[in-house]
């Protein structure tokens, strides 16, 4: 089944019909058309999957799909036409360009915790592209593949974008298929998997993984307000984000004050029981609670701690004084427990933070800004917001990837259209002007040799400051040059004018 | 005499303490890198003569000036490279500081290949210090003399805590690929590239590809067949065929056959002389072995040879020759063949040519002759490739604003001036915002309403130009 799916989106691709502007362009409108037309089943599918809220749901997925589509339809004729770029000298008569190409056949794997975002965001920039998109949703928010497979046939091309549901068989069936480019959102685990099954058909990838994104909170700092916008960070989707901040470090100090504008920041937002809130999510499934449980196993928590296994609940909960060896250290915790670790200051944060993997992204909260300047200079990471979490997803001018453990590539906005494109290298040249090839073939001599070096020099133009200068130097008395000249045949001809005036004149009379 | 996780872990600790990043230090490098090459022509010369029989003028134009030619417009451009830069912004982001940070990704590891084994290794330095990253050299074994030459002089020129490089054959590139790099730019062949990419999965290390591939050299339309011999011969015969974007096989029609057979003849004669043997300009194949392939190759041809197929074991020495009649199946079709043979298949349209080169991989390279845009245009759209180029071979890739790089089997991922820089950077979105407007972030928290929701919406939608401008 999956066989004849790719056949069949290779054989449209290689029919050249996705290739044509307009047809991309209609193709986006349809899915848009999608997007609009069945909020409310998506949004039932996502409660069913996850428990969203049924405004987490536009907030959280779909104006960020329906932006990037806008996005897309304005901006692909000049997204994809060709870029010219600089010549040197042998170049000089000649078209140089780099053009967007499609690849051929996408393979998109989404993930459950944003089954709709992960999965379509990807498939705006395939379409874009020009290319063809085999989607993946994963099987684990079943309701939102199965809406999904139902409805992508009903509003996009059949054959260039088939979706294929099932689990880990199915994927790795489809991973022994030949596909232009892998996109991949998930476990940095089966994020190797994926490269693996690549590199046998030498298939480039793009990688969104996670990791432990730290949030650091400095004592100068508005700790309220900066409680409110990470209350809200860590705990919505439960925790289920790979930009969540995974935890807090501050200086033990705070650590006080940060629990207890947390504590006031909960109550506000999810009411004094979170179970009975609306707006507050579940764990996707029993394996996730488990684990998220088995993480908290020995810890007290200062906040929450609550759980009811029937609804796959758990309680916002805060962990402090954690210590950086525990199990809730070790791996991505992807759920509503937020640890706080204690640092003995900036140096110190620094410090904690390289010495772990790469993450995908880095919080500071600071009011200094210097600080949080020096912050970002000495550490690594996939995106960095200083006073807020996860915003950076939400401007698509922005490129979103990880680095290191938390993956490769980038994409949103142009960036997705550039990652699943071939950017060609293109020189049109002519037959004439052969003469100036002559200097470039064999017997050589020196002479032939030093012209064909002079030619191929780059840069064209020479962008030194020293050179600059000297440029603007010669044009302001080149000008200057050419004024007076101006000056002095206007002086020369009034004369002559005067001359004649006054000649006029004295005739006159 | 280090390990390699010595070496390895010297250098991580160089770059963890930052020398790398600021802009003065990876200037110096690159200005220490422009001493070596200057300082040390004739002994460059020498080794890629002894290794290839490079002439001098193949050896100044394709390896040294590309070399120094990079390092320039490296040098001069790196300043405006490393600036950050500032995004567009939606409503919600307006009062914030948006912007991309290219940052060094840490310690990339380079290997590269014996066919232009100085080029092809520092190209990809360049770009790996101007990132700001620490480097780890493997140069080809096989160009033996270019290899020992560069762990001469790279300890002697470059930063020994920050780039290094590692001698041996397939087995220790192995070795040294258990190691964990932050990235891998490996060059050459498709079946050494399976290895490298399995080996970096295990440590989800991002890898740039350049390989190779059969260049297809398409000649049809109105054409000037003098003209177009000399370029393709000169293309082709550069480096004895032994370029990665050298064409690699011709189609076109019997008749255009015809009429370039004798051109190409003359231009042989012209550029080689009757006795090519004793031409100072042809270089060598680089190594016995090579040797023995190509020449299997030939014998297992059936087309028919009409220029050249003279050798000589001894002095790795092949004429350039010219086969016709060969078959879509024949020998000479099965892989790259980077060697002095140049097939002709005829195919009487365009559109079969096109079918045929369709069928063919993903060349890193496509060639058209043709002073009739259309043909161009066609080929250029219903083909795909890493490079293109018409009425011209090989030249595209002299350009540094031009990005170097294979699409398919070729390859993937490019370099070559800011191409090569992005392509060791990590692009990291930065976003700095004010403790003001949390009314408006209000928005988004809980508990949900539906005035928020419309609210949000408004705000963080990417808003087109005005329609009244």
């Amino acid at each position: 089944m999956e066989r004849q799916a790719v056949q069949r989106a290779r054989e449209a691709f290689l029919s050249g019909r996705a290739r044509a502007v307009e047809f991309r362009l209609q193709q986006l409108h349809g899915l848009k058309r999608m997007i609009t037309e069945n909020e409310t089943e998506i949004s039932t599918a996502l409660k069913q999957d996850i428990n969203r809220s049924q405004y987490d749901t536009p907030l959280l997925e779909l104006i960020g799909i329906e932006n990037e589509i806008k996005l897309a339809i304005g901006k692909l004729a000049e997204w994809a036409a060709p870029r010219s770029v600089e010549r040197n000298l042998l170049t000089i008569s000649d078209e140089v360009y780099v053009q967007p190409e499609p690849l051929g056949v996408v393979l998109i794997i989404g993930a459950w915790n944003y089954p709709w975002a992960l999965t379509l965001l990807p498939l705006v920039g395939a379409i874009a592209a020009g290319n063809a998109a085999v989607v993946k949703p994963s099987e684990l928010s079943e309701c939102s593949s199965l809406l999904l497979r139902a409805l992508l046939p009903r509003y996009l091309d059949k054959d260039l974008y088939p979706v294929i549901t099932g689990g880990v068989s199915e994927t790795q069936e489809l991973l022994r298929h030949r596909f232009d480019h892998v996109f991949y959102t998930g476990s940095g685990s089966v994020g190797k998997i994926v490269m693996e099954a690549a590199a046998r058909h030498l298939t480039p990838v793009t990688l969104e993984l996670g990791g432990k994104s730290p949030c650091y909170i400095d004592k100068n700092c508005d700790i309220r307000v900066a409680c409110r916008r990470i209350t809200w960070g860590k705990f919505v989707n439960c925790g289920q984000t790979c930009i969540a901040p995974d935890f807090i470090l501050c200086e033990p100090c705070i650590q006080g004050r940060v629990v207890e504008c947390l504590r006031l920041t909960l109550l506000e937002f999810y009411g004094a029981d979170p179970k009975c809130s609306p707006d507050y999510g579940r764990i996707i499934n029993t394996h996730h609670f488990n684990r998220v449980m088995g993480l908290m196993e020995g810890y007290t928590p200062v906040i929450g701690g609550q759980s009811d296994a029937s609804q796959r609940y758990i309680a916002p909960t805060v962990l402090k004084d954690v210590p950086p060896h525990s199990r809730l250290m070790q791996e991505e915790i992807f759920g509503p427990l937020l640890p706080i670790v204690a640092v003995s200051d900036m140096e110190d944060a620094i410090r904690f933070i390289n010495e772990r993997e790469k993450p995908l992204a880095l919080y500071i909260f600071c009011s200094d800004k210097k600080a949080a300047k020096k912050m970002i200079e000495e550490t690594s990471s996939g995106g960095v917001v200083v006073n807020d979490v996860m915003m950076h997803y939400t401007l698509s001018s922005l490129p979103f990837g990880g680095v290191g453990q938390s993956g490769m590539g980038r994409y949103h906005g142009k960036h997705t259209f550039d990652q699943l494109s071939h950017q060609r290298a293109c020189l049109i040249r002519s037959l004439g002007m052969e003469n100036v090839n002559l200097s470039r073939y064999p017997p050589q001599d020196r002479r032939r040799a030093r012209r064909v070096r002079m030619a191929l020099r780059a840069p064209l133009i020479d962008m030194s400051k020293r050179t600059f200068i000297w440029a603007v130097t010669a044009t302001v008395i080149g000008f200057g040059l050419f004024v007076a000249l101006m000056v002095i045949l206007l002086i020369a001809a009034g004369l002559n004018c005067t001359c004649w005036y006054w000649r006029g004149f004295y005739n006159y009379w | 005499m280090e390990t390699h996780s010595q070496i390895l872990d010297r250098l991580r600790s160089s770059f963890r303490s930052g020398i790398t990043v600021p802009e003065a230090f990876r200037q110096a490098q690159l200005k220490q890198l422009m001493s070596l090459m200057t300082e040390n022509e004739d002994q460059i010369l020498d080794a890629l003569k002894k290794d290839l029989a490079k002439p001098k003028f193949e050896s100044v134009i394709a390896e040294v000036d590309m070399v120094i030619n990079e390092l320039h417009f490296t040098i001069a451009n790196l300043n405006s490279w490393m600036q950050p830069e500032y995004v567009s912004k939606n409503l919600a982001t307006k009062l914030d500081d948006c912007f991309v940070r290219r940052e060094p990704l840490g310690v990339v590891l380079i290997i590269g290949p014996w066919n232009y084994p100085l080029q092809l290794l520092l190209s990809p330095l360049i770009a790996a210090i101007g990132a700001g990253n620490c480097a780890i050299l493997k140069p080809s074994e096989v160009s033996a003399a270019t290899d020992a030459l560069v762990a001469e002089l790279i300890p002697k020129y470059m930063s020994q805590d920050c780039y290094a490089v590692v001698r041996g054959a397939a087995e220790e590139t192995k070795a040294l690929l258990k190691n964990r790099f932050d990235h891998i730019f490996y060059t050459g062949s498709q079946a050494v590239a399976h290895h490298i990419l399995h080996a970096a999965a295990d440590h989800l290390t991002p890898v740039t590809l350049e390989l190779g591939g059969k260049c297809p050299c398409l000649i049809y339309g109105k054409v000037n067949i003098t003209y177009a011999a000399r370029r393709l011969a000169w293309s082709k015969f550069f480096n004895t065929g032994q370029s990665c974007v050298a064409p690699d096989f011709l189609v076109c029609s019997k008749a255009t056959r015809d009429a370039l057979l004798p051109a190409l003849r003359q231009t042989l004669e012209d550029f080689y002389s009757k006795e090519p043997e004793s031409s100072a300009d042809l270089p060598r194949i680089v190594s016995p072995r090579h040797w023995t392939r190509l020449m299997e190759l030939l014998k297992r041809s059936k087309g028919k040879v009409v220029m050249g197929g003279e050798s000589n074991e001894e002095s790795k020495y092949i004429a350039p020759t010219v086969l016709v009649d060969v078959a879509e199946d024949d020998a000479l079709m099965e892989e790259e063949i980077f060697g002095p043979f140049l097939p002709i298949l005829t195919a009487e349209t365009l559109e079969e040519a096109i079918a045929l080169i369709n069928r063919q991989e993903k060349p890193l390279a496509l060639y058209v002759f043709s002073e009739e845009s259309s043909v161009v245009n066609t080929v250029l759209e219903k083909s795909s490739s890493g490079g293109f180029c018409s009425n011209d071979g090989i030249i595209h890739m002299a350009l540094p604003t031009l990005p170097f790089g294979g699409v398919g089997a070729s390859g993937f991922g490019s370099y070559h001036g800011r191409w090569g820089f992005e392509t060791l950077s990590h692009q990291r979105a930065v976003m700095l915002r004010g403790w003001t407007l949390e009314r408006l972030n209000g928005l988004r928290y809980p508990p949900y309403t539906e005035d928020k929701l419309s609210w949000l919406r408004w705000t963080t939608s990417a808003k087109p130009s005005c329609s009244l401008m």
